[in-house]
């Protein structure tokens, strides 16, 4: 199954980024051989809409599931629209996100669990 | 003349110039286009006489038609419409209501409805006529109000418009076309750092310009020396006087309570028509 995990680098030994909209990176997983891919994420400086696009992109990828520190309202209903699993409060390197995810200790999400413009960085 | 007050910094004293302005001239229009918060009708006390509604089409898919080819995403800049696998959505609050989804879509399977988005104002108060824009609470798009606002410039009058803070598209929207720009700033670091970009911004649209420097003995030499440098005249330096603020912090305005401000007021008018044509901006 290929998961795509918000990162703030390009490594298995890169954080979790906390923005999914707005992280740096992706890490494109694929669980069946444990190989991976870092995919930047090109909308990550747009003005407005950075969650839209970056969920597009995602699901275009054939993502599964999803895992962020956090996610907007937006990416939220894109994603879900588009039957990707979704699975946040994620920290720490992407290796032990990953294997978190393996041993099934996410929980799948229902909701965003931050407001839109969380990942601008303003008050 | 049309001349609009900005600002890079916020709470420099954009309305203070504008209102005081034009309650130093004859045949005025005041238009306050800072329509997230507009604050110039207290200083007025305009009486209202009509209202009107200002509209932005928002796009609705009509899924029997759609096939979710995407061509209607590709075309919206502004990210407001997503496909997610053959679905479209969306999004009303990140939508400028320009129409292009519309135009493009080969399928014809999107129709708009008007969405409320503000409402503009307009009244008079002795020899000025008052227009501003209002913001409905939870919208984000201000430049559709504003231009709805400048709808109401009078070239034989002369026009004075309170634009928003910042550098973004709303300041952009309402001082675009005007004749002459008067930047309002403070001698901080902060006041200093927001009006270099704003000059940036004014050059580049080519507009005429100069600076108002409020509080102006406060803080330090910087932003005079930033202007000497950059050839940028300053128009007026208002000080930072007890007085003043108490006369603000009421709702008046300085021209009223302090009459020999009217004349400087007026000076200021001259030095700008002077300045308009030996412009600043290259």
């Amino acid at each position: 199954m290929k998961i795509a995990i918000s990162s703030s680098g390009m490594t298995l030994e890169s954080d979790v980024d906390p923005r999914f909209g707005r992280c740096p990176y992706y890490i494109i997983y694929e669980t069946e051989n444990d190989s991976f891919e870092p995919v930047e994420n090109k909308s990550g400086q747009a003005a407005g809409g950075a969650g839209i696009q970056a969920a597009q992109m995602i699901s275009s990828m054939k993502v599964e599931s999803v895992i962020s520190g956090n996610i907007g309202p937006n990416a939220f209903r894109v994603l879900s629209a588009a039957s990707v699993k979704i699975y946040s409060g994620a920290t720490g390197s992407i290796k032990n996100a990953v294997e978190k995810f393996k041993k099934g200790e996410y929980k799948q999400t229902g909701g965003p669990d931050v407001g839109s413009h969380f990942g601008m960085g303003r008050g | 003349m049309v001349i609009s007050v900005a600002s890079g910094k916020g709470g420099t004293g954009k309305t203070t110039v504008a209102v005081n302005l034009a309650l130093s001239l004859d045949n005025v229009q005041l238009l306050d286009c800072d329509v997230e918060e507009p604050n110039s009708h207290i200083f007025i006390k305009p009486v209202f006489k009509s209202k009107s509604k200002v509209f932005i089409p928002i796009p609705v898919v009509d899924k029997t038609k759609c096939d979710g080819c995407g061509r209607c995403q590709e075309v919206c800049i502004y990210n407001a419409v997503a496909i997610a696998g053959k679905k479209v959505l969306i999004f009303p609050e990140l939508c400028h209501g320009c129409g292009s989804c519309t135009y493009f879509c080969p399928h014809d399977a999107i129709k708009e409805e008007n969405e409320e988005i503000g409402v503009v104002e307009a009244g008079e108060k002795s020899s000025i006529q008052f227009i501003h824009g209002k913001l409905n609470i939870g919208k984000m798009m201000a430049p559709p109000v504003i231009r709805a606002v400048k709808k109401h410039i009078n070239k034989k009058k002369t026009v004075i418009i309170d634009a928003p803070p910042g550098t973004s598209c709303p300041v952009i929207t309402a001082i675009k076309g005007t004749d002459f720009v008067i930047l309002v700033t403070e001698p901080t670091p902060f006041g200093l750092n927001d009006l270099m970009l704003a000059v940036e911004v004014v050059r580049k649209l080519k507009i005429p310009f100069g600076v108002i420097v409020n509080r102006s003995d406060l803080g330090n030499k910087k932003t005079d020396d930033y202007c000497a440098r950059e050839h940028i005249s300053i128009l007026m330096k208002i000080p930072f006087s007890k007085k003043i603020a108490g006369i603000y912090s009421r709702g008046d305005s300085i021209v009223e309570a302090m009459p020999e401000y009217r004349e400087k007021f007026r000076e200021l008018f001259e030095k700008i028509k002077q300045n308009k044509d030996e412009s600043s901006a290259k």
